[in-house]
């Protein structure tokens, strides 16, 4: 492949990505199940997405596979879009919590009756963890390359639990979309994944 | 010479055997052979709001919920039983208090209540009911609409004396 059609093929994908989160948003935004949700539970409605949408720009970031981000720049912004995604699911669980208390508290037990509940909480502490892992590379007293593995697994972790999370809630996401949404983030952490591997 | 106690043939036909008596239900013990009492299912008290008042519609209605109360053992119908229940609507959140209404069963342990549309809500669609007057031991209900586009809702309460 020369690298022109290489170029052209890149830019292709990315549109195709850009269209889903586009579409899925939009999809999301126009669900019937909001008119009967007040604005603090369409918050965490919404906090949630935006959360897994985050998620879908970590891996391509951590391994400079964003265009015009290669490297430190694109570390970077992972970095910080981390901290974002840990406050976007923040506010997703608070805000359930202040539309639902006991069904968060349930939740957050694993006592709920509901199994996407599980994989829900189960999803946030791996993230949590997972940022606590990286903000305390500096001070662990493990070499970087089982830093990394151990950064990987847990961030993995969470993006199966939030795909198995989505998938059985019947919730403001339109279906086919949700899936496709689902699809490209797992693809790009997947990608990412292999990437970085080959170099290793 | 083999030693077994017993030939994998007669293993297997005997836990054959007990697989079909299991799932026929002849292995029930003959002292639960009536009714057995319906278990609080996980996150039934839920948003939960004692004392409902008895109405004779929740709201503007439009979706039925329907139910049956019997007593544990002999599956005698009680009637005069009051049964609370409240869920995520289209006019309301669960812990909205114009969102919960009461009913009392009818002769034959039946009732009928007239409620708003329930709408899917942290994930699911679905609805909550409660028996909870004393005579009885409290059961709380969680069930789950088969379609969220369902109309009704059906539960059966089976009581045990408290």
């Amino acid at each position: 492949m020369s690298a022109r059609t290489h170029r052209l093929s890149g830019l292709l994908i990315w549109a195709a990505v850009v269209v889903i989160i586009l579409l899925a948003l939009f999809a999301s935004a126009s669900s019937p199940f909001l008119q009967w949700r007040d604005p603090v539970y369409q918050l965490a409605s919404f906090a949630g997405i935006g959360a897994f949408v985050l998620m879908l720009f970590q891996p391509l970031l951590a391994t400079g596979l964003v265009p015009g981000l290669p490297g430190y720049g694109g570390r970077r912004v992972h970095f910080y879009l981390g901290l974002l995604v840990v406050a976007l699911v923040s506010v997703h669980v608070g805000a359930l919590w202040i539309t639902s208390p006991p069904d968060v508290v349930d939740a957050l037990l694993f006592v709920s009756p509901t199994p996407f509940s599980h994989w829900g909480v189960g999803a946030m502490w791996a993230l949590f963890a997972a940022a606590v892992v990286a903000s305390l590379r500096r001070f662990l007293p493990i070499r970087y390359r089982n830093w990394r593995r151990l950064h990987v697994t847990l961030v993995t972790t969470a993006v199966a639990g939030t795909v198995l999370h989505m998938l059985l809630i019947e919730g403001v996401m339109e279906p086919l979309s949700k899936v496709a949404l689902c699809i490209v983030v797992v693809s790009a952490l997947l990608i990412a994944l292999a990437r970085r591997n080959q170099r290793v | 010479m083999t030693s077994t106690l017993f030939s994998r043939r007669q293993i297997l036909t005997a836990t054959g055997g007990l697989a079909v008596a299991g799932s026929s239900g002849l292995l029930v013990p003959a002292s639960a052979a009536g009714l057995a009492p319906t278990p609080t299912m996980r996150g039934g008290p839920n948003n939960y709001r004692p004392g409902a008042p008895i109405v004779e519609r929740i709201g503007g209605g439009g979706f039925t919920m329907t139910g049956r109360v019997r007593r544990a053992g002999d599956g005698m119908p009680l009637p005069g039983q009051r049964i609370q229940m409240w869920a995520h609507t289209a006019e309301g959140h669960e812990r909205d208090p114009h969102s919960h209404g009461a009913t009392l069963t009818d002769a034959n342990g039946e009732f009928i209540m007239d409620m708003p549309q329930i709408v899917p809500a942290f994930g699911q669609a679905h609805g909550h009911l409660a028996y909870d007057s004393g005579e009885f031991k409290t059961v709380f209900l969680r069930p789950l609409m088969a379609s969220s586009s369902d109309t009704s809702l059906h539960v059966e309460f089976v009581l045990e004396p408290a």
